[in-house]
């Protein structure tokens, strides 16, 4: 990939739902993130928001769904001063006004588990917004920005 | 394929499980299955020495969650060393060390277990 800072460019990555592609997707936007100049410490935060987004789309986006094609799509958009990545699929989707911020004390006296993926996305990147439309088109979009 | 592995030893009544590679949902899995074979045994004093882990999402810290009841109810525990820091700052972000012990080496560790006996 040639650096390219002052132009927005467009990434697509559509992958069958498979957890063995979670590592293919850190990559993708570890790599293109890299390309535009975020540090080290950015690069990390955007790869585990990007993963904990398609863990949710792979483990639940399509439970007892029966379409054929179950596939999740990462879209990267780059920007001079950003980064905008969707992960969107085609399963049940969600209620994103549902979602609570979990409060963590009473989260570890249940002893909890899973459901902290939404609240690590919205924790480590800038913008997060839910466009939902169960069974056609649901994504969520997350949005870093460079530290100039 | 970005590799996990989870080597085992043990001092005395206390169970050391080195995790290694990339802990995410699609080898939380072999992680939790390891840490099963402990509580089968029932060996409820646990350290996790993650010297050697490059990456921990959310599914891994799900496998902590999942067994610190059941260890603790039997009055052991699972007590985490050698984090990194990338790798530390996903366990804080979610309030681990205010549940967990963590201590920068297995020696000192393995101490904290002894001086509670």
């Amino acid at each position: 990939m040639s650096q390219n800072k002052t132009k927005s460019q467009k990434y697509r990555l559509k992958l069958p739902i498979d957890t063995a592609n979670l590592d293919i997707i850190r990559e993708f936007v570890a790599g293109i993130a890299q390309n535009i100049g975020f540090d080290d410490e950015d690069i990390h935060r955007i790869e585990l928001a990007v993963d904990e987004a398609s863990t949710n789309v792979i483990r639940h986006a399509y439970e007892g769904q029966t379409q054929n094609d179950k596939f999740i799509l990462i879209e990267v958009k780059t920007f001079p001063d950003r980064l905008e990545i969707s992960v969107i699929d085609h399963g049940k989707g969600f209620e994103p006004d549902k979602i609570k911020e979990p409060e963590m004390d009473a989260y570890f006296k249940q002893m909890k588990r899973g459901g902290l993926g939404l609240y690590l996305i919205k924790t480590l990147m800038d913008k997060v917004d839910y466009f939902i439309k169960p069974g056609v088109r649901n994504r969520v979009k997350m949005v870093k920005y460079l530290s100039l | 394929m970005e590799k996990f592995e989870v080597f085992r030893h043990d001092i005395d009544d206390i169970s050391v499980l080195n995790i290694q590679g990339f802990l995410d949902a699609h080898t939380a899995p072999d992680f939790e299955n390891e840490l099963q074979k402990l509580l089968q045994e029932k060996r409820y004093k646990i350290i996790v020495n993650l010297d050697g882990l490059q990456y921990i999402s959310s599914a891994g810290l799900g496998v902590f969650m999942g067994v610190i009841e059941d260890i603790r109810e039997n009055k052991g525990d699972l007590k985490i060393c050698n984090a990194g820091e990338k790798v530390f700052k996903v366990f804080d972000l979610l309030g681990f060390p205010s549940l967990y012990e963590f201590y920068p080496t297995e020696a000192e560790t393995v101490e904290k277990f002894k001086a509670a006996d």
